[in-house]
């Protein structure tokens, strides 16, 4: 099971906001995107989650076309986008916030053992069924988006800039809890990251991404070292 | 004193009928933000229904039970194959301003005209099943009759079913999600489409129980529920457009305010009491007497 | 050579087209007379929505109200207080301009299905108001009388003539004062407000007070309509003013490109015509009197949906569509 995008061109009105790139996330495997703001990353993830149309090319997960398919159809179907700490419901209490993604799911018991594992993986959460969403933390809220994802047993998962406006700690806490989730739940992560640097230290594989296109597909090991890369993401 | 409990009373009454309507107007807000002007057609159609049935069976009860159903019907259908198709058509430049508005009042436009069509003009009524006279409370009669009551009543359980609904069940949650945000409920595999179209089915339903406990009072002809609209709209906007309970509040807050003024300043006030408490709200609290929020959103 | 600026060029336009109305008034019959003042009237009030909806981006439906206070205000001036017709209906104007002041200071801060539902508010109750003051009249209402034409137009000069002249001449006057506010930086700042209502603010526009100008001048304008209409039926009575007024010129409006000037007199044909082809339907298929009654509502319902839907630009958008495709 895979995730193959192949010259994926998507246009945000009159602009080109991706152009051509094409790339391969193997399973199991994280893979990061990085680029500067306004590369289209954004836009990257959410034609993949069906939020957005593209223009032309291909993307496949598992063999199967996921372009052009509905939102709440890739989502039932395995696919899960986990937006920043915006994606929480305010107005819905954390406990309703994690239900969401399982309220679809026949297998109750499933989701309610789920919910305990994820529970138990964020403790803090645990701690604030009741309270309303909009009365977490950042780093809470954070937590609690990729919590709910994970209720519905994804096997793919995309992620958006999970660290955004997160304090430096609170960051590390989160891309430690991103890395050690593939292995126990047999994820597949797309992440889509600013913090170039956290990015590419837990990921498999990364993808440089600017104005657009494609600059480099290459391990992530290869792109921390590489001085291009290091000069213009990684700030040394 | 008498006067005082039958002013509540009666407040209590038509507040009720008011947020019926105001809490269909909501729903499909929330859900769809739109204003559905086409609900007075959709309550008035409704009820004609009721009165056939009432004709071919005799029985109110029953002609309550399939006007609040084919409420229902319609609304979905309405949602499907009207509101649905027009926006998606309709999704840039400046028309799209006045697309939603245009729709809803086409609609009604066209629904009141069918309704013209298939019965006519001249005025039906609808007998109250109960008496509709003033009930005897300590020895004095006052202006509040069993049906009043009943109205009470009827409204009352509804108020608890939907309020059971939209916060104990799975279907209310993935209502209200959908309503907060349709991308984080299509995120999570919610089909907002379907749920989307069961919220207008749920206000159709309001809007049948509406017009079923209204027309006994009055006239049934296709423009007799244009000022319940006009009402339910105010409440709404009273209420703050966000809440069931904010609808209900809203409701009771402008029928207490005209029944009040009504009773002890002039007859004549009835309906600037209703425009000058809208002007209030918009103007000193526009998110609306019980929002959370304290902005709008158009 | 003369330099013709295209104001001037418009002047010109106007003033030859009220010509041609002249010499057509003195060949065509007295039905046809009344139903060009009527033509005229709403395509004056259609102006207002272009004004107030089209340019200025605000959906009211409260046009119907306005105009029935312009046509009170003209018809008290005129009747009790005993001014000349012409002054009535400037009164009318004025009259119905501050009240649209006010209106648009209420509602200035309201958008979308807001202002809609609070004018519809206006639309259904302003016209009980009628029933309250007896100077107004209740139910019957007020004569409107503006008399008829002057002697020296000789015996022959039909009452429609002189309806139709006063209505034609009115709403020429009005529509080109509207034109070249349209076509000012007035009618530039109103379609940046619609578009962009925060560009517009940033760019230093007072999104305020433009809103509610446009508010006032269109009030004004449907107020004269209003006075005219009455003039038309001799009297202005509470049930001359209904909400389905509001909504017919709003379709009307709609129908004919609420976003430009030019169809406005297509308009006022298309309000006028919807009855007499809803009468020819119904004599020829037959049809209830619900069906009679309700047959324009229902036309004029249906065109809005479908000019929503399919030319939100106005027919012109059509043509020009048609002719892409070729």
């Amino acid at each position: 099971m895979s995730l193959v995008v192949e010259n994926l061109t998507i246009d945000h009105g009159a602009i080109r906001a991706i152009s051509n790139v094409s790339f391969t996330v193997a399973q199991g495997e994280l893979a990061a995107i990085i680029g500067a703001n306004g590369a289209g990353k954004t836009t990257l993830l959410r034609t993949l989650s069906g939020l957005k149309e593209s223009k032309s090319g291909s993307a496949t997960w598992n063999g199967k076309s996921i372009l052009g398919k509905r939102a709440e159809d890739l989502a039932r179907s395995g696919i899960m986008h986990v937006s920043d700490g915006k994606s929480v419901i305010a107005e819905l209490t954390v406990k309703e916030n994690l239900a969401l993604a399982g309220l679809w799911r026949k297998d109750k018991k499933d989701v309610a053992k789920a919910t305990d594992e994820v529970v138990e993986l964020f403790p803090i959460l645990g701690q604030r069924m009741s309270q309303a969403g909009g009365s977490l933390s950042g780093g809470e809220r954070q937590m609690l988006a990729i919590g709910r994802a994970l209720v519905a047993r994804p096997k793919l998962l995309l992620l958006d800039e999970p660290s955004l406006g997160l304090a430096p700690l609170i960051i590390e806490q989160i891309f430690q809890t991103i890395k050690s989730l593939i292995k126990k739940m047999d994820l597949t992560v797309l992440l889509v990251e600013q913090n170039a640097m956290g990015a590419l230290k837990i990921a498999d594989e990364g993808i440089v991404l600017n104005l657009g296109s494609v600059v480099a597909v290459d391990s992530a090991q290869n792109l921390l070292n590489d001085p291009a890369v290091r000069a213009a993401y990684l700030g040394y | 004193m008498s006067e005082f409990i039958t002013a509540v009373l009666t407040s209590l009454s038509s507040g009720a009928i008011y947020a019926l309507m105001s809490i269909a107007l909501v729903l499909v807000w929330r859900s769809t933000r739109v204003i559905n002007f086409a609900q007075a057609g959709q309550a008035v159609l409704t009820t004609y229904i009721g009165y056939d049935v009432i004709q071919k069976t005799g029985s109110y009860w029953i002609a309550l039970v399939v006007a609040v159903i084919s409420g229902a019907v319609i609304g979905a259908i309405i949602d499907r194959l009207f509101m649905r198709p027009i926006f998606k058509r309709v999704n840039s430049g400046p028309i799209v301003m006045i697309a939603p508005v245009a729709a809803t009042l086409g609609l009604l436009g066209i629904v009141q005209a069918l309704i013209g069509f298939k019965w006519g003009l001249t005025n039906q009524s609808i007998e109250a099943p109960v008496s509709t006279n003033g009930i005897k409370v300590l020895g004095s009669v006052i202006a509040f009759s069993k049906f009043n009551l009943l109205v009470l009543v009827f409204v009352s359980v509804a108020m608890l079913l939907l309020t059971i609904l939209f916060q104990r069940t799975n279907i209310g949650l993935a209502l209200r999600a959908s309503a907060y945000s349709p991308e984080i409920a299509k995120l999570s595999g919610i089909k907002v489409d379907t749920v989307r179209t069961l919220g207008w089915a749920i206000a159709g339903a309001s809007g049948g129980l509406a017009g079923m406990l209204y027309i006994p009072g009055y006239f049934l002809y296709p423009n007799s529920m244009d000022l319940l609209l006009v009402f339910g709209f105010i409440a709404a906007v009273i209420g703050g457009l966000e809440s069931l309970f904010g609808a209900v509040a809203g409701a009771m807050v402008l029928a207490f305010a005209i029944n009040f003024a009504t009773t002890y300043v002039s007859p004549k006030l009835f309906f600037p009491t209703a425009f000058i408490v809208l002007v209030l709200v918009l103007l000193v609290r526009p998110a609306g007497l019980f929002a959370a929020k304290k902005s709008r959103r158009a | 050579m003369l330099k013709l600026t295209p104001s001037k060029k418009r002047l010109l336009l106007f003033i030859i087209f009220g010509w041609i109305l002249l010499v057509l008034s003195n060949q065509v019959g007295d039905l046809k007379l009344y139903q060009g003042s009527f033509v005229a009237t709403y395509a004056l009030a259609i102006t207002s929505i272009i004004l107030l909806t089209g340019y200025s981006g605000q959906l009211s439906l409260g046009q119907s109200a306005l105009m029935a206070v312009g046509a009170y205000a003209g018809a008290l001036t005129i009747f009790n207080a005993g001014f000349h017709p012409v002054i009535g209906l400037l009164v009318a104007a004025l009259v119905a301009g501050v009240f649209g002041l006010l209106l648009g200071l209420i509602v200035a801060r309201l958008s979308g299905p807001y202002l809609a539902g609070t004018t519809l508010a206006l639309a259904v109750s302003l016209p009980t108001l009628a029933n309250q003051f007896p100077i107004l009249g209740a139910e019957e209402g007020v004569a409107f009388d503006v008399g008829s034409a002057p002697a020296r137009f000789g015996e022959d000069f039909s009452q429609y003539k002189w309806y139709f002249w006063i209505a034609s001449l009115a709403a020429l006057i009005m529509v080109w004062f509207i034109a070249n506010l349209l076509t000012s930086r007035y009618g530039r700042t109103y379609k940046a407000l619609r578009d962009n209502p925060v560009a517009a603010e940033l760019s230093g526009i007072n999104v305020g007070q433009v809103k509610v100008g446009a508010f006032a001048i269109s009030s004004g304008v449907a107020g004269l309509s209003g006075a005219l209409l009455a003039i038309l039926i001799s009297g202005v009575s509470p049930s001359a003013f209904p909400l389905s007024l509001s909504f017919s010129l709003l379709t009307g409006a709609v129908v004919t490109g609420v976003y430009s000037l030019k169809g406005v007199i297509l308009g006022g044909l298309v309000l006028v015509a919807i009855p007499e082809i809803a009468d020819s339907l119904v004599s020829r298929i037959g049809g209830s009197e619900g069906f009679t009654t309700s047959l324009p509502g229902f036309l004029v319902s249906a065109l809005l949906i479908l000019a929503v839907v399919f030319a939100p630009n106005g027919p012109g958008s059509l043509i020009k569509r048609k002719h892409h495709k070729k």
